[in-house]
């Protein structure tokens, strides 16, 4: 089972920065491995963010995101409080959802 | 009767999210429900210009206004960090492409009202190559910069 997604969410100044880290190998479908075999692809494809319940962005990862991606965003508004939640599902059909907490 | 009570009304809570996602869904239109499920063609495309048409936009040209920031060396492939912004009005999507890995498109974000056009990530590079930040706008036109990071050891396939 995956790792959970660290999420730090900061309101300041009528605008939230939100940095997430996921956790995910994000296998790329090219890298062999030591016996020449190339390794399955293996990544996470969709990352869904909420603010209080409703959907503010939407994300498409291909393979060529790194290895436990890294996000940084900004959002218009929010507060201290204010419920952020985050999905991701990857090609193996596994999924993942985290929440945090604006400070 | 107080149990009943609360079962009512978190089926209540139930069913008023139900009623206000299919509102959003409706509200959005064409764009929440079309591209709501993974665009793979695009994502599967070789080229910048097909990855691009396949995210619905045609009409392609350089702009000052899309800002990329990236490194000009990168010594590990595995891990280029980005970031991308605009501060144009009517940006529907944000997409990262890097013209020569095995598949060009990295990411495509869509940005709703509550979202600044302004995304930082890492990618891998399995070469030396241009990295293509794209706005692609309400009306179908599509705005990049574009920026050549050198890397020393790639990714892919190493």
């Amino acid at each position: 089972m995956a790792e959970p997604t660290r999420i730090r969410a900061q309101a300041q100044a009528g605008k939230t920065t939100v940095r997430v880290l996921m956790s995910h190998e994000m296998e790329s479908g090219h890298r062999k491995d030591g016996s020449g075999k190339t390794v399955p692809s293996w990544f996470i494809q969709e990352v869904t963010i909420s603010l209080n319940g409703k959907v503010i962005l939407d994300i498409d990862f291909g393979p060529s995101v790194s290895k436990n991606p890294y996000l940084q965003f900004v959002i218009k508004g929010g507060k201290a409080g204010d419920k952020l939640s985050l999905s991701w599902k990857d090609n193996k059909g596994q999924t993942r959802t985290d929440e945090a907490s604006v400070t | 009767m107080k149990t009943s009570f609360d079962h009512n009304t978190h089926r209540r809570d139930s069913l008023k999210q139900i009623v206000c996602v299919a509102g959003l869904l409706t509200g959005l239109g064409y764009s929440s429900l079309a591209e709501a499920a993974y665009n793979k063609a695009a994502f599967d495309s070789k080229s910048v210009n097909e990855a691009i048409k396949f995210q619905g936009a045609g009409n392609i040209s350089e702009s000052k206004d899309v800002l990329l920031n990236a490194p000009d060396y990168s010594e590990n492939g595995a891990a280029v960090a980005l970031s991308v912004s605009t501060a144009l009005a009517g940006v529907r999507k944000i997409l990262i492409l890097v013209e020569k890995n095995p598949a060009s498109l990295a990411a495509s974000f869509e940005v709703s009202d509550s979202i600044e056009a302004n995304f930082s990530t890492r990618i891998k590079m399995s070469q030396t190559s241009d990295v293509y930040a794209v706005a692609v706008m309400a009306d179908g036109r599509a705005l990049f910069s574009k920026k050549e990071v050198k890397v020393t050891v790639g990714s892919c396939g190493s």
